[in-house]
């Protein structure tokens, strides 16, 4: 599938497809995973899949790297089929291959309950010809049936050091510098999503050209500088209102996302080791009722406010500061 | 010609304010590779000046040209038809649309335009483009469900790119100012400038309509003239301070008057709200601004989920009330 796009000009096709693994084998991290894999597919015999894991582990990767194995690189056919979220229908078209066709749903857990249950008779009335293989994030959606007629895989979010290796490949290829400190930025900003990792990193080469800077790589991925952040927890510490007040406005002045700067904060926060654990408790309360607001689409700035405004009167209630 | 206009950078070389952004997106185009962009920031900050900017480097002076059409949608859904009418701003080059005009039916309106225009694709000719580009203004308005259909949409073209539109510089505002007043042959004594720019909050679009209001109200510029606040912020204030004076029903039902006029006049009820707790919070003691800030924070979210404004915005402003009384007579108690 990937081979008949090699023609296309290299800048419009996004690395993340430009450099996904062709086999099993090749698969980053996932050991278990491979190994099982690897022995199905010596024998042709394959259960039907169920692959679950966070977002960029290489599930999809896994799933077409199988039908190639399988069935070799020209037979795919992408269908999307009403009500299905992406299906993806692999034929055999060559010779010995296994008697069945490969059936990949993608993103199973936004099926409704009504679909999930509807493929239950039908997976067994058609598992002669047919292996079904689910992808999703969360295994909690699928209905239990469902996952009990599958072998279940999980996908482990990715180490820092698989993922420097694969980027640095990557950067290699591509001849783009990479400094460690940005490496290591890199890892931070992703946190275990080798995709999202790969965007990123593509997004700032084409912005900032192939010396890749660490305040380009925060740009890109909408990150705020951590000095912000950290001012605006000394804020929350202090007992002055005024100051908070003027380190959210600047805040927001500055078009930073709030949900951002609250997922940063909270990160900060955690680490923090002069709260006490009663203190976080109730400060991540706050931001958790100002998150879903923010989703229903309330005001950035007066939630941003109203959350620090929160968090200073937690951090500075009752006077505990956990010694 | 306004001055915001007139002013307005129309290539990328004339940008002062966001000239590494300007710069950035000019090497990508350049390079040939024109991925989705996502535009944030704060209100004047020059989203639109970049868009059009980029829009420019990408087709010319073409995109200049542009008609607005006020278009009847028909659309055909499984169950019903759907009739939406909806105005749009197209050039040959582009079009550009503000999707939540159409309220919940943005879905399919976005939907069916991205059909249209995938129909007419342009013919490729010797250094022309061959897609057209689609403006989709106040995209956080969008529904939940617009955003989700328009990512199957634009999943083959993954690579989204994200640019922080910032006016974070105070100089950079200041700069601007000059420059402007140069032009126009003003003289702009330091601290009356200094003063716009502290006005304008930021916001470019802000400072340089200030700026030719107060040139209208009084020239030569002084050091020490005031910039006076829009008609709408005055009123406001002045909210804020009768809520301050009298917390009685009496009183409500006189501010629930204003609120009406405000309303009527097309303010957006989250300004009113915001620049209200704004007003209020100057004024307040320091140990019930959270719980001021709480109910703002709570009425607002409560205004985007309702559909009444006047009923959320009352409702805060009683709840003020109850609540500053309350703190009054708990310090005379003390």
């Amino acid at each position: 599938m990937q081979m008949e796009k090699a023609d296309k000009p290299a800048s419009s096709q996004p690395w993340t497809e430009k450099y996904r693994p062709r086999t099993v084998s090749d698969v980053a991290h996932q050991t278990q995973v491979v190994d099982t894999l690897t022995k199905a597919l010596e024998t042709a015999n394959l259960p039907h899949l169920l692959f679950y894991g966070p977002p960029g582990t290489g599930k999809t990767t896994t799933a077409l790297a199988i039908a190639r194995q399988l069935y070799g690189h020209s037979s795919a056919s992408v269908q999307v089929i009403d009500g299905f979220p992406a299906v993806h229908t692999f034929y055999a078209p060559r010779y010995p291959c296994p008697p069945y066709k490969l059936l990949i749903l993608d993103e199973a857990d936004s099926m409704t309950q009504d679909a999930q249950n509807a493929l239950r008779r039908t997976m067994e009335t058609y598992s002669k010809v047919t292996r079904f293989c689910f992808i999703c994030n969360y295994v909690s959606r699928i209905i239990e049936p469902l996952a009990s007629r599958c072998a279940k895989f999980r996908f482990k979010p990715l180490h820092e050091t698989v993922m420097g290796e694969r980027i640095n490949f990557i950067c290699e290829q591509e001849h783009v510098q990479l400094s460690e400190e940005s490496l290591a930025t890199l890892g931070a900003v992703s946190g275990g999503d080798l995709r999202r990792a790969i965007t990123t990193l593509q997004s700032a080469v084409r912005l900032g050209g192939p010396v890749v800077k660490r305040q380009t790589i925060l740009d890109v991925a909408g990150q705020i500088p951590p000095e912000h952040i950290q001012q605006l927890l000394q804020a929350c510490k202090s007992r002055s209102f005024q100051e908070l007040q003027k380190q959210v406005d600047g805040a927001i002045c500055n078009g930073y996302a709030a949900q951002q700067v609250m997922l940063q904060l909270q990160g900060l926060l955690l680490e923090d080791a002069e709260a006490s654990d009663i203190q976080k408790a109730g400060a991540l309360e706050a931001m958790a009722v100002a998150d879903k607001d923010l989703v229903d689409g309330a005001d950035e700035h007066l939630q941003l406010l109203h959350v620090t405004s929160l968090l200073q009167k937690h951090l500075s209630s009752s006077g505990a500061r956990a010694a | 010609m306004l001055w915001v206009d007139k002013y307005r950078p129309s290539t990328f070389d004339n940008f002062v304010v966001h000239k590494d952004i300007a710069d950035n997106l000019k090497k990508l185009i350049s390079s040939g590779d024109t991925p989705h962009t996502l535009v944030y920031g704060p209100p004047g900050a020059g989203k639109k000046t970049i868009v059009m900017a980029l829009l420019r480097q990408l087709f010319g002076p073409g995109v200049e040209k542009v008609r607005v059409e006020s278009k009847p949608w028909t659309i055909q859904l499984p169950t019903r038809k759907l009739e939406v009418e909806l105005t749009t701003l197209s050039s040959n080059h582009h079009l550009e649309m503000n999707p939540s005009d159409v309220g919940y039916n943005d879905r399919y309106v976005v939907q069916e335009i991205i059909k249209e225009m995938a129909r007419s694709r342009p013919v490729e000719v010797q250094g022309q483009k061959t897609f057209k580009v689609l403006v989709l203004n106040e995209v956080d308005r969008l529904s939940r469900e617009a955003q989700q259909s328009l990512r199957r949409t634009m999943e083959k073209y993954t690579s989204a790119c994200r640019l922080i539109m910032v006016c974070s510089n105070i100089s950079k505002v200041m700069e601007v100012l000059k420059t402007v007043a140069q032009n126009e042959g003003l003289n702009l004594p330091d601290g009356f400038a200094a003063r716009l720019v502290g006005y304008a909050e930021r916001n470019l679009r802000r400072a340089l309509l200030g700026m030719e209001v107060c040139k209208v109200q009084q020239y030569p510029f002084t050091d020490n003239q005031q910039v006076s606040p829009a008609d709408w912020e005055a009123y406001v204030s002045e909210i804020a301070l009768d809520i301050m004076r009298e917390q009685s029903p009496k009183n409500l039902y006189l501010v629930r008057g204003k609120l009406y006029e405000l309303l009527a006049n097309c303010i957006p009820p989250e300004l009113i709200i915001k620049k209200l707790l704004a007003e209020l919070l100057k004024r307040l003691d320091d140990d019930i601004k959270q719980e001021v800030v709480h109910h703002a924070a709570f009425f607002e979210h409560r205004l985007q989920e309702g559909s009444k404004a006047i009923f959320h915005l009352e409702a805060f402003i009683a709840r003020f009330m109850c609540t500053y009384k309350t703190f009054m007579l708990s310090i005379m108690a003390d």
